[in-house]
Order: structure tokens, then C-alpha cells, then sequence
């Protein structure tokens, strides 16, 4: 592949009427050097472990997720940092390319690179540690306009719970952060005290796209295409999602608020027309939840909006946001990564200045309440 | 036989000199208001606007791919290695010589603009008579220059 060459110019111009000041709750961010950033907050004993043996996903794929997708690192090609480093690594650059332009007052941070999915799960859980130190010691200290994720090693509860507890009160943080492929769905009794730990010290639990569950993306087995993949992403929300409300996660935690990431959200409305439908019929299997699921789901989820599903008539997207809700919508960019959704772009319908705001800021802001740090 | 519509004179604008546009090549370049991506893509120029009709990415930007066709499941047609511009950002395919994308022939489609090269007597010529502007360049006689059509 050509890279672009030394003799481009500057990016096109940004429009100077990108007034509006936006939340954007998928910010990506990852260490330049991992030895480098990651090893002043890593004990000695995990730096040379691992120096020595790394980190062994659970998964198929030995080398780790099937890289390229579709664009190098998934990324946008003009997202690298020009002193160097991966997309997402440069806070300077980040301010001068994303923030500033975009007018984001909100972001969240979210780390994909960590110790989640890392079998060994003391290490995983050092990782973790680690990557929420960095953050903010690099990003949000330096940043006010952006909270950290709390990132926990999800497949060991206790250590899930310790290291949110840690982070209990500190507005450098406005979020748990999950990947959405468990090693069993996240409803199911294992994961429970994380998300009560969540719920209890109000941090909302933001699920991402992506995971190191060990099974396929889909619900029929490993697809051929990433493609596939992609869109494979919104079965396993849902999957999860039909997991929590089935075995009471909401039901046992009227506090416990969960955002699904970049998973979809169009499928939201229909399932759960079926769950509750087939409640109607089978609620005694399941007698402890007091409410129809899709109760629940309207009060206790949020979905991110990127990347934006388009109907064929962009009308009906207005129909959509009516069914789910439009205090549910949380717009989110996934900068800096290749499916990335512009503001002005990704959603070309016309909306009232109350629904407007909401869809692109407030809803975020009520949910996060983003705190001086 | 219905006489065409009368339409604006073309401008045509030195963009750049030949020596800095070797094959492999690319440079943004603003002629106007308008911000073009020119590429010379082995030996030949090829020149489109450079905000995706999509989102606005910058074309300039996109690797360059080939056109890959299929008449059955089983079977692929590769041809025109790097005559097909990919978007930086969602990867929406644009062929350089027509402009026309890949996700909507029909109705999606990036303008085109007609490239040449031009020796440096020409467009000293061109300068005084018209129609060449080059806001940006001292043209020399010695030098040979790539030159964008609006």
C-alpha cells in the first residue's frame, strides 16, 4: 500500500459552523509504547512476565484479533499521531484533530488494549490496574474534557470488584467499562457482584463491541468475512443484554445502569417486543423479575449511536428513536477508529433543538455527570 | 440539432511541477475554494475532489486498490491495480477515471477533473493569453508542469 506522501497538505477544512458542543461517549485511546507507558504503573514482577511469557488471549486466532480490519489498526488513515505511534496515542493530537474541531465537551475514554481477556487473570488484572492509572496520569489529569473507564478484568469477579471500589469517587473516572464476548453471558450468576460493585459506587457499565469470550461472534458459528464480524456484533449485544434482564441483573439493581457500545441499536425495539411477548407465556420460568424486560430496558440501558444504522428512508429513524427512546441516544464517534461517524454526517434528518441537544449531548451529560477532576 | 448549453470557460490551473509528482505520488491541492486530490498513478495523472460525498474524508488520503469484480460465488476479476481510491475513513471505493463509486454507480459519485502535463513555454504562453492561472508558481521555461482543468 502507498502511504499518503510528505507532499499532502493540510486535511480538508473543517466547516466553521460546527458550533454545537457534542458529547462522545466511544473515544479510543491506546499506549504509544506499551513497555514504555504501561511499566511505570505495572509492578516489577509483570514487567518481566511480561517480557517473558506476554499475554494469551482466550481465543481462537493465537496471535490475537484478525488484524488488518479493513484499514490498518481499524483505523482512520489520517488518525496517526505525526511525532509517531498508533491512532489514538497522542493527546496533543487527539485535542488538534478530534476534540477541537468536532467541539466535543464530553468523551469517554475507552481502552481496548488492556489486561481484559488475558487468561492468566492475576496478570490480566495487573494490565487493568495499569491501563486505568495511565489513563489518568496521561489523559484525563491533563484533559478535563474527557473521563476514563474504569477497565476490569471482567472473567475474575473479585478482582473486578476491588479495582472498581478503587476507583469509587474519583472523577477521573465516569464509567465501568466490559467487552461484550464473555466466557459466559453477562447476566449469568459469576459477573453478578460486578455489576452490584457498579450500580453501588455509580458508575454506569458501558459494554463494547469485541471480546475474549472464545466463542463465535454470531450465534451460528465462526463467519468467513469480517464483514460478517461486524455485524455479527449486534447478536452478541443482544445476547448479553436478554442475559441481564433475564437473570434479574436490573431487577436486584434498580441503580444498575448499562450502556451497550457500538453494537447497534435498531434491534433494541424488537427484541423486546419478543421478550416480552414470550414473558406472557413463560414468565414462571422466570419468576423473580417483577416488570416486563422491555421496563426494564428503558429505563436502566443506554445505546451509543455509532456505528449509525441507516434505514432506507432516513425518516424512519425518527420512528426508531421513538420506539427506544430519545433519553437512550448516546452519540459516539469511535474517533479514531475507521467506521468513525461525523456529527454533521452520520445522522441526516432533521431534528427538533430539545431532541437535537439530547441525541448529541445532554443525554450523556445527565447520565455521566461529568465532575471536575 | 439542439446547440449546447452555453457553459463557463475552463480554467486550467499549474497544480504542481512534474519533477515533484513522480509515479506513486500525491498531493492536496486548493484551486479556489476547491481542495483536489491528484495522484499519478504509474505515469499516469488523475485528479478528484477531494471531500468524499459520504462523510468528508480526505480522498488524498485513501490507498489505492484495484477494481475487483465477480460474475459468480467462486470466482473473482482483478483489474486496474490502483485506478480505485479508497476512502480513509469508511472505505467507500471511488474509480479515478470516472469519479463513479462502488457502493452506488448510479447516483454516488466524486467529481473528476481532467489532468495534463504542460512544458513550462506552454504555460508561459497560456499565463499571458489564457486560459492557464498559476497563482502559486513561478513558471520557468525548463520545467514541466502537471496542470488541473475546472
Amino acid at each position: 500500500m502507498t502511504p499518503p506522501t510528505a507532499q499532502v497538505l493540510d486535511a480538508p477544512q473543517t466547516k466553521s459552523n460546527v458550533a454545537m458542543a457534542i458529547s462522545d461517549c466511544d473515544i479510543h485511546i491506546t499506549p504509544a509504547d506499551m513497555k514504555k507507558e504501561l511499566f511505570p504503573f505495572l509492578e516489577k514482577r509483570w514487567q518481566d512476565y511480561m517480557a517473558t511469557y506476554g499475554a494469551r488471549p482466550r481465543q481462537p486466532y493465537i496471535t490475537g484479533p484478525a488484524y488488518p480490519k479493513g484499514q490498518p489498526d481499524a483505523a482512520r488513515r489520517d488518525a496517526y499521531p505525526p511525532e509517531g505511534g498508533k491512532p489514538g496515542s497522542s493527546l496533543a493530537f487527539m485535542r488538534e484533530h478530534h476534540l477541537d474541531p468536532l467541539n466535543i465537551q464530553f468523551g469517554t475514554l475507552n481502552p481496548l488494549r488492556s489486561g481484559q481477556g488475558v487468561q492468566n487473570l492475576e496478570f490480566g488484572g495487573a494490565l487493568c490496574r495499569a491501563i486505568n492509572d495511565w489513563q489518568k496520569a496521561e489523559w484525563t489529569s491533563k484533559e478535563p474534557r474527557l473521563k476514563a473507564s474504569v477497565v476490569v478484568p471482567y472473567e475474575d469477579t473479585d478482582a473486578a470488584v476491588k479495582e472498581i471500589e478503587a476507583r469509587a469517587g474519583d472523577p477521573n473516572f465516569c464509567q465501568v467499562f466490559l467487552l461484550s464476548r464473555s466466557a459466559e453471558p453477562f447476566g449469568q450468576k459469576r459477573y453478578w457482584k460486578t455489576f452490584e460493585a457498579a450500580a453501588a459506587n455509580g458508575f454506569p457499565v458501558a459494554i463494547h463491541a469485541f471480546g475474549y469470550g472464545g466463542v463465535p461472534v454470531t450465534g451460528g458459528g465462526w463467519p468467513s468475512y469480517y464483514l460478517e464480524e461486524m455485524i455479527g456484533h449486534a447478536q452478541a449485544q443482544q445476547s448479553l443484554l436478554m442475559s441481564l434482564v433475564m437473570e434479574g441483573a436490573f431487577e436486584r439493581s434498580p441503580d444498575l445502569k448499562v450502556v451497550l457500545v457500538e453494537g447497534g441499536f435498531t434491534w433494541l425495539p424488537s427484541l423486546c417486543w419478543r421478550m416480552d411477548k414470550l414473558m406472557e407465556s413463560m414468565g414462571d420460568e422466570v419468576p423473580h423479575l417483577k416488570k416486563k424486560p422491555s421496563e426494564y430496558v428503558k429505563a436502566q440501558v443506554w445505546a451509543t449511536t455509532q456505528p449509525m444504522e441507516e434505514p432506507e428512508l432516513w425518516p424512519h429513524m425518527i420512528d426508531m428513536f421513538d420506539w427506544i427512546g430519545w433519553d437512550r441516544a448516546l452519540f459516539a464517534t469511535d474517533y479514531p477508529h475507521w467506521d468513525f461517524d461525523h456529527p454533521e454526517r452520520a445522522l441526516p434528518v432533521r431534528l427538533d433543538e430539545e431532541r437535537k441537544q439530547k441525541f448529541f449531548l445532554q443525554n450523556a451529560l445527565d447520565l455521566y455527570k461529568p465532575q471536575p477532576a | 440539432m439542439a446547440t449546447p448549453a452555453a457553459r463557463r470557460p475552463r480554467e486550467k490551473h499549474v497544480v504542481a511541477t512534474l519533477a515533484e509528482m513522480p509515479p506513486g505520488a500525491r498531493k492536496l491541492v486548493k484551486v479556489g475554494t476547491r481542495e483536489i486530490a491528484l495522484f499519478n498513478i504509474d505515469g499516469e495523472f488523475f485528479a478528484v475532489l477531494d471531500k468524499c460525498p459520504h462523510q468528508g474524508g480526505s480522498l488524498c488520503k485513501g490507498r489505492l486498490v484495484g477494481l475487483i469484480e465477480s460474475t459468480q460465488p467462486g470466482e473473482y476479476h482483478y483489474s486496474r491495480p490502483n485506478q480505485v481510491v479508497r476512502c480513509p475513513w469508511h472505505g467507500w471505493e471511488f474509480d479515478l477515471r470516472t469519479g463513479q463509486s462502488k457502493v452506488d454507480p448510479s447516483s454516488i459519485r466524486v467529481r473528476p477533473y481532467p489532468v495534463e502535463v504542460a512544458s513550462g513555454e506552454q504555460v508561459q504562453e497560456g499565463l499571458r493569453d489564457g486560459p492557464y492561472k498559476a497563482e502559486v508558481f513561478d513558471v520557468s521555461v525548463e520545467d514541466n508542469y502537471v496542470v488541473i482543468e475546472i
